[in-house]
């Protein structure tokens, strides 16, 4: 059940890349799709998760418009800071901890931090402890407030 | 006479430039490596991005355009990964960040 869900995906993502509809072509993209997903499955949906996992998918479908939100403000806010004579920048860095658990979410996290306003990701540890780079001492202070980790944690309450 | 189509598509495709053209600007502008690295990881996946979008106003929806959104969305994951691999190597060789004080003393 698994293995044909993944193998499915795989061969939707190949058709749509390919446009093809030989026979032969459709054939060995059904025969590579098969092969992949018995290499390299387990990295798409893990066994014995598989209704963990599309919930998860499903759930950060959902906090993409937010992130595409911030994009937007991270970046009029960069051109701002950019093209202001002074440049108003007081750079700073700060180390906090994340509640997160999983990889996917602690990785979904490092990664919206990098791209919303002011903030880049330095290193995240294995104890999930941040460090964050942030062009401003207020964007520091709005990260320590926690709006997006608890957005993400509504993903992984699954 | 010029669709509305092509319209929306240059506005997307200006932007973008406009976006990168910042970018650049703010790599040359900015003190230090750790804060070049803002307008690098920001304003140039915003750029690339309208870029895209434009040409799949443009493109219409066809196999082109879905692979233009695979683009995006590959954009979307590698761009703030590679910025992180890179400030992450500078703070581990001891680069220390500037700050607005140093340059008063």
């Amino acid at each position: 059940m698994r293995f044909l869900l993944i193998s499915l995906i795989l061969f939707s993502f190949w058709f749509l890349l390919s446009g093809e509809t030989n026979p032969i072509l459709i054939s060995s993209g059904i025969i590579s799709s098969l092969f992949i997903t018995y290499l390299s499955g387990d990295l798409l949906i893990s066994e014995g998760k598989v209704r963990k996992n599309v919930h998860l998918y499903i759930k950060f479908l959902r906090y993409i418009p937010y992130l595409i939100y911030e994009i937007i403000i991270a970046n009029i806010d960069v051109v701002y800071r950019v093209l202001h004579p002074k440049m108003p920048i007081d750079p700073v860095i700060v180390k906090f901890n994340s509640e997160l658990e999983t990889d996917f979410c602690i990785v979904t996290y490092a990664n919206s931090i990098t791209l919303t306003p002011g903030t880049v990701t330095i290193d995240v540890g294995k104890k999930r402890d941040f460090i964050v780079h942030s062009l401003t001492s207020k964007y520091a202070e709005s990260l320590l407030t926690r709006d997006m980790e608890k957005k993400i944690k509504e993903i992984e309450n699954v | 006479m010029i669709e509305l189509k092509e319209i929306i598509a240059g506005l997307f495709i200006f932007s973008g430039c406009f976006f990168i053209i910042v970018a650049s600007i703010g790599i040359v502008r900015f003190p230090d490596f750790y804060t070049r690295v803002h307008p690098a990881g920001k304003a140039d996946t915003m750029g690339q991005i309208l870029i895209l979008t434009g040409l799949i106003v443009y493109e219409g929806l066809s196999l082109i355009s879905i692979k233009l959104f695979f683009i995006i969305c590959f954009i979307l994951i590698v761009n703030p990964t590679a910025t992180h691999a890179l400030v992450k190597s500078a703070y581990l060789s001891g680069l220390k960040p500037w700050t607005r004080k140093k340059e008063n003393d």
